[in-house]
């Protein structure tokens, strides 16, 4: 049975040109409960892809989330899938958090047909347009004006909701940044920008990239809040409060303390510009997993047992889903030359043989 | 009846926001000041400021909230005050618009049109004078597309903006004003012209011209020309650089045996270049003389009048490889 509980953030907000919220956070047993389990899921996954991409059935780019869980779980929790995500290449999780299926995320890795976009995004590119998620972008900060178009089609087809942009502390440098909350101030658009401070660009300390690293205090005009990125209440309270107040103000900035266990992506170890003392504390005093354990232990909502089952149950899971995705075909060669365009007419597409390979795309 | 590009411009973009509440426009000087170069007259009267939106001299910014727009369903109207400011925000083109729909394997169609005059002006310099028809039609994903006359600039931009897909819509700033007769037929609401296909405005036997937006007025006066020195020349309007219509090009060269080419743009890489490969994969064996190219000179756009007069096709350009 679920019950309702109130909890205390461990850190105060900051706050830029508002009133920021209480740190007492209402959720419940429940909630509680199945944060544990998807971000125990959220992080058994990656760890799954690591292996998966050591064993070279992943290619290319991939970009692990672990260590940042809180934010996407705790996001969602405090909104609905009418409102919109849309965010970087790190994008694993907040692809699950928006429903999408282990086994869809898998295939896609993979580049498999069954996969979120059939085997032709990849990594970087899931989308689930369905759930309000809009991908999965590889380009650094092109994802905050097309966050901003979001909102201002939602506020165009008056929808009341919002739209969440998700960007890092290296891309909070990126002028368009600056251009897009410009006119989202200017239109009042329903934008919420979420910068994932994870300290790191790449391998570049943010001190070394930014000359002001306050970035919830960088939009000026705009109102930010500084939060606990590594907490899931923490981060559930802002993001409601930052829906509450992007509908009757416009954009707000919220920046996320967060941390990312794994270097920026496969090829870096993530050790040549910070120590690994670095890196293990950070697990061992705010790991955002261990934080919800240790409420759900001593709120008596579950014990040690029962957690243990859940991870080795999400263990399980990704397995299965591994195998699964596997098992499953690459895409038809004719897939090449689908969805270039939603119409085709007909345009004549050369495969790289220009005298073998030639199709009408539909 | 005659109306000028600027109308036939404007009253397509009247007819379709009418016709259609998901369609916007957005860019600097759109609104207020009626347009730089007044293509928008009137619409935010008309529409009002929700749906004729000036925006801040800030390309990237906007042109990506216009292609996010259209992730979401809408269908916006990017204009640029003109396409050399494009390249300000040609990743959110290119990266944001064009890729999407593969990449997500069909679920984020981007039905968008960027809009605006493209390449040389009239004594504008270099950062104001190039045109960017061959740099958009290079990329999948993309439609190109470039009127010349009246009819055209009213039948492919309707068709632009009720196609789902992102569409390049390249004007010229000196066609603006140009007269161009026009039937009901072209002035009904309903009127519309299929992109991917040119357009044979003049028929002949001997040589065929293929040319787009100010460049076919040239051809057809460069025909007018041939004409009376006994040589039938077909000029064919593009209308759409990409998809390039390919049959109707190659099956004017195979009855002609011969084809000029001509562009603004730079030589190199450029349109002709792509036309050239099409007919020399397709009708080599027609061919019964080295192919033509007519462009632009291979340099930045100078200001001086004379230079610059050298630097762009003129008529007789057209009719150097006969004199």
């Amino acid at each position: 049975d679920s019950k309702p509980l109130t909890i205390e953030t461990s850190m105060p907000y900051g706050s830029h040109n508002c009133e920021a919220p209480s740190r007492s956070v209402e959720t419940t047993s429940e909630e509680l409960f199945s944060f544990f389990q998807d971000m125990a899921k959220m992080r058994r996954m990656e760890i799954a892809a690591d292996s998966l991409y050591k064993a070279k059935l992943i290619r290319g780019f991939c970009h692990l989330y672990d260590g940042q869980e809180a934010v996407a779980v705790g996001m969602e929790a405090a909104i609905t899938k009418k409102d919109s995500i849309i965010t970087a290449y790190r994008d694993h999780c907040t692809f699950i958090g928006r429903g999408g299926s282990l086994f869809e995320l898998f295939s896609e890795l993979m580049g498999r047909h069954t996969g979120c976009s059939k085997g032709k995004g990849g990594s970087m590119h899931f989308y689930r347009k369905e759930a309000g998620f809009y991908g999965g972008h590889g380009i650094v900060g092109a994802q905050i004006p097309l966050g901003c178009g979001l909102a201002f089609a939602q506020k165009y087809s008056k929808d009341e909701n919002v739209a969440f942009t998700l960007y890092g502390d290296g891309a909070a440098n990126q002028g368009q940044l600056f251009e897009a909350l410009n006119i989202a101030a200017l239109w009042d658009l329903p934008a919420i920008l979420v910068c994932e401070n994870n300290h790191y660009g790449m391998g570049t300390a943010e001190w070394r990239s930014a000359k002001s690293h306050s970035y919830y205090k960088r939009g000026d005009y705009a109102p930010g809040l500084k939060v606990d990125g590594m907490d899931a209440l923490a981060v559930k309270q802002a993001c409601k409060f930052a829906k509450e107040h992007a509908l009757k103000n416009g954009p707000i900035i919220l920046e996320m303390d967060t941390y990312r266990y794994h270097g920026h992506s496969m090829s870096d170890p993530g050790s040549t510009y910070r120590t690994r003392d670095e890196i293990s504390g950070v697990r061992q005093e705010r790991d955002p997993v261990e934080r919800i354990r240790k409420l759900l232990l001593a709120h008596d909502i579950a014990t040690e047992k029962e957690l243990k089952d859940i991870e080795k149950e999400v263990r399980k899971e990704v397995d299965q889903a591994i195998a699964q995705a596997k098992e499953s075909p690459m895409p038809e060669p004719s897939e090449l030359f689908t969805n270039v365009y939603v119409k085709g007419l007909g345009t004549e597409a050369f495969g790289a043989d220009r005298k073998e390979v030639r199709v009408k795309l539909p | 009846k005659e109306i000028n590009v600027r109308e036939a411009l404007n009253s397509a973009l009247d007819e379709e926001m009418s016709a259609d509440p998901k369609v916007f426009l957005m860019g600097e000087e759109v609104g207020e000041y009626q347009g730089a170069y007044k293509i928008s007259k009137g619409l935010l009267e008309k529409y009002g400021p929700e749906r004729v939106l000036d925006t801040p001299i800030t390309e990237a910014g906007f042109t990506g909230i216009g292609v996010g727009a259209a992730y979401y369903g809408l269908k916006p109207i990017v204009e640029f005050m003109t396409f050399n400011f494009s390249m300000q925000a040609i990743d959110h083109i290119i990266n944001s618009a064009a890729k999407s729909n593969y990449m997500s394997a069909g679920q984020i169609s981007v039905p968008i049109v960027f809009r605006g005059p493209n390449g040389a002006a009239a004594g504008v310099g270099a950062q104001h004078s190039h045109c960017y028809a061959a740099w958009y039609a290079s990329c999948p994903g993309l439609k190109v597309l470039s009127p010349y006359s009246s009819e055209d600039a009213r039948g492919l931009l309707k068709a632009a903006i009720r196609d789902p897909d992102p569409v390049v819509f390249l004007e010229n700033e000196l066609l603006y004003g140009e007269s161009f007769p026009v039937s009901d037929e072209v002035l009904d609401s309903s009127f519309c012209i299929p992109i991917g296909k040119a357009k044979i405005e003049r028929e002949g036997k001997d040589v065929t011209i293929t040319a787009f937006s100010k460049m076919v007025g040239y051809a057809l006066k460069a025909a007018e020309t041939l004409e009376k020195e006994g040589i039938s020349a077909e000029v064919i309007n593009l209308r759409s650089i990409r998809p390039l219509d390919r049959a109707t090009i190659n099956s004017s060269v195979r009855k002609t045996g011969r084809l000029v080419t001509v562009e603004e743009g730079f030589p190199q890489h450029g349109v002709g270049a792509e036309i050239c490969t099409s007919v020399v994969e397709d009708s080599f064996g027609y061919l019964d003389a080295p192919v033509e190219r007519i462009t632009g000179a291979d340099v930045p756009m100078p200001y001086a009048a004379n230079l610059e007069r050298m630097a762009v096709p003129q008529v007789n350009s057209l009719l150097f490889f006969y004199c």
